[in-house]
């Protein structure tokens, strides 16, 4: 083993140089420590939560625990709407949901699944306190204790929690609900459907005790209590309750939730509706992918979109392809610009770089719009077209709202990003090369193909990995000039963004296109070697 | 020189003047003839016209006045690829993504010429510059030495008759320098190519050139071999340039033949060949080498003018002494003596007198 090196005070010289060092790297690391956290919560964080909702899909599984659990055993392939277990753990689960009012957000989530559960869970939200009513009405007929608001409080609740409840002062919330532990064993389903009432109650600054519990309560109330063990130490009522309630509602008839939710949308009756809540029960799911690959999470697996539904795979091949060929466009229009300001006399290289930069002093939208002024079919080059013969007025060219257009405004915008690099690298090409291949012989066109051209290579494949992955995610131009035609894979990331405010689909269209644009890097690097992409110098 | 002077060289100039803006010329009226084989460097200082009437030799600059004749034949309005120059350049342009073979098989390339004679040539090329095992190289992996030598070959393989090099060893030390100098003289003669070289570097010119062209303001001021340059220079801008130089100022007094008597502008007189003055009471720079002054009595002719000088500064540099005098009213009068046993080493304020064969000091132009 090598002897350790000493510094002169005794220490490992390892040591003392990482105690020399540590102050520098603090100091460098306080340098970059805004920048950090700033791209750490404007870029990094924002990505990952958008990967993250991509998959996310805890909605189904938080608003209806008990129906998706009762449904994991349904076969959707049976052709028949589920058992009645799972249509009374639905009434349970919906009838928390429209109290906290997020069976309106869980529609419209689902809703992107299967078109028209958003109405349906609404219109069922208006009636899913039907489900109770008969239950209510027989406890009423029992005795009319049980149209005290506080009979349930009372019998379920602790002494503790009335007590405190009796001396709250009606401000803020109310104190949190109690249960009895011998409640809670005997009847825990009602136990937890009244603590959600309570809660949900106090916590909106009413007192339980003076508001009418929810109908599912006494419904489930009534099928608890005819199974239920009398529990010890009852009071008076408590015990009236655990015998002859216990026998009254034996007797009862309840209302039937599946006929009650089949009643108000027959749509609870089609094994469609079903399935997608079965399908989307997980907490995270792939649907938002497939979906972004024109499939959909089948019975069985995953399947295809009906060909009228299929929109993402097509937009994704167009966005590919026409940035793709804006790519070409710009190398073509941008090398021999960036050539002219590689050597040209200075004077007029500056004149001419401040003409490539112009376009980059003037807003985006002010370009945009002027290209609509220029391509329309009644506008500037229509008119010169036309004016010069080339092309019949009755039949001028559509130049706009179509791929055309936006493949000529986005290689204007996109050319800077390509001109830039070029000239960098072209200006550390030095002009001996040229003369040096002339002087051996070599025709301009030889000297250039061989010699000059794949020094360049660099600044292409720099301006190429720019121009092509802004195109790629290009949006305000496509959606100006684009049309219906010529708008890309962005522009419908921003519709489910803002206005469909399918999120979680977006986030899925987004990281595809994350995914691409790491496969063409890579595929880059393994082609070219990134080593070789330069910037300048 | 006219035109029939350059019948039957290989490479002439003829009343060649180029400018660049159409107000100032770079080069002016230049008339240079080469036979073939010769190694012939231009030298002067930068802006002299040097490289300039190089580039307009290999076609990358057109003359604006006059013709370029190779081989008897104008080639002004033929475009360098075809004009078959090698030429080297003075930061090598190898190509840096083509390998040390791919670079010196280029030319061969473009000439269409067939695999397995172009490896053959390539190897003999490199082989020729002892650089044959660096044929899979890229330029980036070698020397500024190696680099020069690939740079060399690929302006050889092609088997040109003339070959241009632009201060190719501008930017390697002294020592590969020297290496390189004698290399390529050798490689010069051996194949038998005529070479124009250009440099700065009179040290260079001097002991790799057949001939030397001057270069100043535009105009050759002395075409000439090197020891005829060195110790008969025509003007004092040469005189100056080359070597180390003592300038005296004076007028002419007296003319005899073959010797002037100038007198200086304190008073006192020395002797020199007049060469180009002509009359009397016309004013002159005389130069007079280092080396040839000589301050032991003994050793001048009887009649010898001398002069009083005053020793400033004695400096030992090992082969040689270096003694600064003062002489005439002027500090930076220089003598070098050989480090001899004998030699007597001068002091600082020692006073002693001083003379040269009239033969070694030249009355030249003001």
């Amino acid at each position: 083993m090598a002897e350790q090196v000493l510094a002169a005070d005794g220490r490992p010289l390892k040591t003392s140089l990482n105690r020399a060092l540590r102050r520098q790297k603090l100091r460098a690391l306080m340098l970059i420590a805004p920048l950090l956290l700033f791209i750490l919560l404007s870029f990094v964080m924002p990505i990952a939560d958008m990967l993250f909702r991509s998959v996310e899909n805890q909605i189904v599984g938080e608003t209806l625990p008990r129906t998706v659990v009762e449904l994991k055993d349904w076969d959707a392939t049976s052709g028949t709407e589920p058992d009645a277990a799972v249509f009374e753990a639905l009434a349970r689960d919906l009838s928390i949901a429209v109290e906290e009012k997020s069976h309106t957000r869980l529609g419209s989530r689902l809703n992107y699944e299967l078109t028209g559960i958003s109405s349906l869970f609404r219109k069922t939200g208006r009636s899913v306190d039907e489900v109770g009513e008969a239950a209510q009405d027989a406890l009423e007929a029992l005795s009319p204790a049980w149209e005290e608001r506080s009979a349930f409080g009372g019998l379920l609740g602790t002494a503790r929690w009335t007590a405190d409840l009796d001396a709250w002062d009606g401000e803020g919330t109310a104190p949190a609900f109690e249960a009895r532990p011998e409640m809670a064993a005997a009847l825990p389903e009602t136990t937890r459907l009244y603590t959600s009432f309570a809660n949900m109650v106090g916590a909106e600054g009413d007192n339980p005790l003076t508001e009418k519990q929810w109908p599912i309560v006494s419904h489930v109330f009534a099928q608890e209590i005819v199974t239920a063990e009398t529990p010890d130490g009852l009071d008076a009522f408590g015990q009236a309750v655990f015998s002859d309630v216990k026998a009254a509602m034996a007797a009862t008839t309840l209302d039937d939730p599946k006929a009650i939710f089949i009643d108000v949308d027959e749509d609870w009756g089609s094994t469609d509706v079903w399935r997608t809540i079965q399908t989307y029960s997980p907490a995270y799911t792939d649907g938002y992918f497939l979906n972004s690959i024109d499939r959909l999470k089948g019975a069985d697996g995953s399947e295809a979109r009906p060909e009228n539904e299929q929109v993402y795979v097509t937009l994704f091949i167009r966005t590919m392809i026409m940035s793709f060929t804006i790519t070409v466009s710009c190398i073509v229009l941008g090398y021999p610009i960036a050539w002219l300001l590689a050597n040209l006399p200075a004077r007029k290289a500056n004149l001419l770089m401040i003409l490539v930069l112009l376009p980059f002093w003037t807003s985006l939208l002010v370009r945009t719009s002027a290209w609509k002024v220029l391509l329309q079919q009644q506008g500037v080059i229509n008119d010169i077209l036309v004016w010069i013969g080339l092309v019949a007025d009755d039949n001028r060219l559509q130049l706009i709202n179509n791929q055309t257009g936006t493949i000529i405004a986005m290689t204007h915008i996109l050319l800077p990003f390509m001109i830039l690099p070029l000239y960098s690298v072209m200006k550390t090409i030095p002009p001996t090369y040229l003369r040096a291949a002339k002087s051996l012989g070599a025709t301009n066109w030889t000297a250039f193909w061989r010699v000059y051209f794949p020094q360049s290579i660099p600044g292409i494949g720099a301006g190429s990995i720019l121009a092509f992955i802004l195109s790629i995610g290009y949006y305000i131009t496509p959606e100006i000039v684009g049309g219906t035609k010529g708008v890309f894979i962005s522009n419908r990331i921003a519709y489910h963004i803002s206005t469909s405010l399918n999120w979680g689909l977006a986030a899925a269209l987004g990281a595809i296109l994350l995914a691409i644009v790491m496969l063409f890097y890579y595929a880059y690097d393994k082609i070219v070697g990134i080593d070789n992409v330069k910037l300048g110098g | 020189m006219t035109a029939t002077a350059s019948d039957g060289a290989f490479v002439a100039f003829e009343r060649v003047q180029k400018s660049y803006d159409g107000e100032n010329l770079v080069v002016k009226d230049l008339n240079l003839s080469m036979p073939k084989g010769e190694f012939l460097t231009m030298l002067g200082p930068s802006g002299s016209g040097k490289t300039t009437c190089l580039m307009m030799l290999a076609g990358f600059e057109t003359a604006t006045h006059g013709d370029i004749l190779l081989d008897g034949v104008s080639i002004n309005n033929i475009p360098p690829h075809k004009r078959g120059i090698g030429m080297v350049f003075q930061n090598y342009a190898l190509f840096p993504h083509m390998t040390v073979a791919e670079n010196l098989s280029f030319p061969l390339e473009v000439r269409k010429m067939g695999k397995s004679d172009r490896e053959a040539k390539v190897m003999r090329a490199l082989d020729m510059v002892q650089m044959g095992d660096f044929a899979g190289r890229r330029p980036a992996q070698l020397s500024g030495g190696q680099q020069q030598r690939i740079a060399l070959a690929r302006a050889l393989v092609f088997e040109p008759e003339l070959v241009l090099m632009d201060e190719p060893l501008g930017a390697l030390d002294k020592q590969l320098r020297e290496t390189l100098q004698f290399e390529i003289t050798n490689l010069a003669h051996s194949l038998g190519i005529t070479t124009v070289y250009v440099t700065h570097d009179q040290t260079e010119a001097l002991t790799m050139s057949d001939r030397v062209a001057v270069f100043d303001d535009g105009r050759i001021q002395q075409l000439a071999p090197p020891d005829e340059l060195y110790e008969k220079p025509e003007n004092s801008f040469v005189a100056q340039f080359i070597g180390e130089n003592n300038t005296l100022e004076g007028v002419i007094t007296e003319i005899r033949g073959n010797t002037c008597i100038v007198k200086l502008d304190n008073g006192d007189i020395i002797d020199a060949v007049p060469v180009n003055v002509s009359s009397v009471g016309e004013r002159t720079k005389v130069s007079i080498r280092p080396e040839r002054v000589e301050f032991n009595r003994e050793r001048l002719h009887e009649d010898a003018h001398t002069l009083k000088a005053e020793v400033l500064e004695f400096i030992y540099m090992g082969d040689i002494f270096r003694t600064r005098l003062r002489v005439a009213g002027r500090d930076d009068f220089v003598v070098k003596t050989r480090n001899a046993p004998d030699q007597e080493r001068l002091k600082p304020g020692q006073t002693i007198e001083i003379g040269w064969l009239a033969e070694d000091c030249r009355a030249l132009d003001a």
